[in-house]
């Protein structure tokens, strides 16, 4: 499988996301710059975390312009898999690919620790390798992570199981203490209708390997390949 | 010509930061202030004589980029 990892100026969590899918799970990775376009052959699309144009203005507000986001919007329109972390999921909210927007986090902190999520819906293609109800601890490490949306379009993610994480307890109590940035219904993470695009704000890359005493983000990398390796997910 | 642009954060929309500056406010003395709200404010010249067009001009700029409507609102003014 080839992942492509698009660089933004700005974005940190780059190289991470190369290291994990390339020596760690040992798939081929292109690195593409915000300025160029997506070759074929790729058969996935991170977006990394960081501070891309510095998060002027609003995070991801500038990057979404970026030329590559065209093919990265057509790709995820075709049904191909776009996962972005962090700023990523940022990025995702500005440029219309996931409903809704992020606030600034409401202790105004930047905030980096480890926190717990639930999986809220294990029947994804990010999350097939997940329990229903799994608590993942995985690590944040951001200053505007507070889900917002309106009412309606609340309403429709939820009753489209479109939620796949919310920040919970270690026993996975889904409560207000268990959400360290204010957002909405503790949500963590969430994907589009079609079930293709997923933007979380745990950073798993972060927690995808034994020697870093935590694994639970590979769970969501090796759902990832899973899905790309049933030949019907792929992108034509 | 000169265009001055106000985003701000629509009513009900959590203003963390109003929040804090207004407690350092009430700390400071300033015990009759309330619903701080924090904005930004821009200033960006357009070439563009025709008012019409400079207007719809700004209108799509902001709409695009320059604010999030979803969470915010704008307004502007053309000098």
């Amino acid at each position: 499988m080839k992942i492509g990892v698009v660089v933004f100026p700005g974005s940190n969590c780059d190289h991470d996301c190369q290291y994990i899918f390339q020596d760690v799970l040992g798939q081929k990775v292109e690195m593409v710059w915000h300025k160029e376009t997506l070759r074929p052959g790729l058969d996935a699309i991170l977006l990394p975390g960081g501070f891309s144009y510095g998060d002027y203005l609003r995070t991801g507000a500038i990057a979404r312009f970026s030329p590559v986001m065209t093919a990265v919007k057509a790709f995820a329109n075709k049904g191909g898999l776009v996962m972005g972390i962090c700023n990523g999921f940022q990025i995702l909210l500005e440029a219309g690919l996931l409903p809704g927007v992020m606030l600034r986090n409401t202790s105004l902190n930047f905030i980096c620790k480890d926190v717990f999520v639930k999986v809220e819906n294990a029947a994804t293609r990010f999350t097939n390798h997940c329990e229903s109800g799994q608590v993942l601890k995985i690590p944040i490490a951001h200053a505007d992570g507070n889900y917002y949306t309106d009412p309606v379009t609340l309403g429709g993610i939820k009753a489209n199981a479109q939620v796949v994480f919310r920040y919970c307890t270690a026993e996975g109590k889904v409560t207000p203490e268990a959400n360290p940035n204010g957002s909405l219904d503790n949500i963590a993470g969430i994907m589009n209708a079609e079930g293709n695009v997923l933007g979380m704000m745990p950073h798993p890359e972060r927690c995808a390997e034994t020697v870093l005493g935590n694994e639970a983000g590979r769970l969501i990398f090796l759902s990832m390949l899973e899905t790309l390796h049933k030949p019907q997910l792929t992108v034509v | 010509m000169k265009v001055k642009i106000h985003v701000t954060l629509k009513q009900g929309i959590l203003d963390p930061q109003g929040k804090a500056i207004e407690h350092a406010l009430d700390s400071l003395g300033f015990k009759n202030t309330a619903n701080m709200r924090v904005g930004k404010y821009m200033e960006v010249d357009v070439n563009e004589p025709d008012r019409a067009k400079a207007d719809a001009q700004v209108k799509a700029m902001c709409e695009k980029l320059l604010a999030n409507t979803v969470i915010e609102d704008y307004r502007y003014e053309l000098q």
